[in-house]
């Protein structure tokens, strides 16, 4: 597989969220603003890039009756070292991102890019794999926080110095004044059906440029 | 015969368990430290940003006393007390934990409350954060009558506090720990403050 279908295939053809319907957990409980989405998406998509490089590493070693314990062992430990490093280096970050990063253990796409790629290739390739996957992820998480927080408050970016800094805190859009909000689209109820129109605009598009 | 192949696979799974749990050691205890420095300078820097600097002259967090699980930072202006802040924990928050801190001035009536750590749902429980709404300013100035009185509840307890569109049950734990706290400082003032007519 060459470099430009790996990265097609995380972004667009397979991509996670979208096509495999992976990573719901995580995807549907921190999707409700863009920011939140953000935030997730860059630190899943750090993980899926270690994990799978790491991974594809160790192939050789690992046989196949213990494989899964041996991925979920892998994962478990990266997002832990993730974790502590942030909690020590980056303590402002790690306090409004730290109820995130044990979520991307429950993200199955992770196990799933472990399993069909990175115990198969070479460390390069799977390295931009997990980058592909994980971008494609961050993809979805940013068009469904934006759908949804577009919806629920008529605002875009809010609380953007979260993750940005001071400079970002005037970043808020507000695109409906006097807006009641919808909670339906703040709730899980709303992130399923959210998905489920973002899925079939996909779909449809698709099916348009055949 | 005696099947040795299981025996040296579990043997690789435990080898590979010992590595990455050494690994994570190593990074835990290399990291421990600056944690510990960063949740101290954290606490520190919201103990202050809680009082106003006239109202005491001490050092804030090396006069601090526990009683039960809850602890107390007393101020001191002059040598009297002059307010506290109370650090304490919930469990009754939607997910995990509510730690929180309550600043009371020497009568009981409030100054301030900060959540310190929490992991409510993010956009709709979070909203105990002063960062993302001024929820929390609601109980500036309350009085120890105002925490006796029924009405401190929130409104879906027929109280006076707004909760949040979709999450009733983190206001909740913060309305009834903020009473809790406060009636217990009240009640026992004179064993946080001996030397307090």
């Amino acid at each position: 597989m060459t470099y430009t279908q790996i990265i097609s295939n995380g972004l667009w053809k397979n991509n996670q969220a979208f096509v495999a319907l992976l990573g719901l957990c995580p995807l549907l409980a921190v999707s409700n603003t863009v920011i939140n989405g953000l935030a997730l998406g860059l630190a899943t998509t750090l993980t899926l890039a270690l994990s799978n490089s790491s991974i594809s590493f160790v192939r050789h070693t690992i046989q196949p009756e213990i494989r899964l314990p041996l991925f979920v062992l892998i994962i478990a430990g990266i997002v832990t070292i993730i974790e502590l490093f942030m909690h020590a280096y980056f303590y402002e970050l790690y306090k409004t991102l730290g109820i995130f990063i044990p979520l991307i253990v429950t993200n199955c796409a992770i196990i799933g890019r472990a399993e069909v790629f990175a115990s198969k290739n070479r460390v390069l390739p799977s390295l931009v794999d997990g980058l592909a996957m994980g971008l494609g992820f961050s993809l979805a998480l940013l068009l469904l926080g934006g759908m949804r927080e577009i919806l629920s408050s008529g605002s875009l970016l809010s609380q953007a110095e979260l993750l940005f800094g001071d400079v970002a805190s005037q970043w808020k859009i507000i695109l409906l004044n006097d807006y009641s909000g919808m909670l339906l689209a703040a709730l899980p109820a709303g992130s399923f059906i959210g998905l489920g129109l973002l899925i079939a605009l996909k779909n449809s598009l698709e099916n348009y440029f055949r | 015969m005696f099947a040795f192949r299981p025996l040296l696979t579990a043997l690789r799974l435990a080898i590979f368990s010992i590595i990455i749990i050494g690994l994570v050691s190593f990074v835990f205890i290399q990291t421990e430290h600056k944690i510990q420095e960063n949740e101290h300078q954290a606490l520190l820097q919201s103990l202050q940003s809680l009082l106003a600097t006239e109202l005491y002259d001490n050092e804030l967090s090396e006069s601090s006393i526990q009683l039960g699980d809850i602890t107390f930072f007393r101020a001191y202006k002059a040598n009297k007390p002059s307010a506290v802040i109370i650090k304490s924990t919930t469990h009754q928050g939607y997910s995990g934990d509510i730690q929180l801190l309550t600043a009371l001035d020497s009568n009981g009536t409030l100054i301030a409350v900060r959540i310190l750590n929490h992991q409510e749902t993010p956009g709709l429980g979070d909203k105990i954060e002063l960062k993302k709404s001024n929820w929390l300013l609601n109980f500036t100035h309350k009085t120890v009558e105002d925490m006796q009185h029924s009405a401190w509840a929130v409104k879906r307890d027929q109280g006076h506090f707004d909760q949040f569109t979709g999450a009733t049950i983190t206001p909740r734990a913060v309305v009834n720990e903020i009473k809790k706290v406060g009636l217990f400082f009240h009640n026992n003032k004179t064993q946080i403050f001996p030397n307090l007519k």
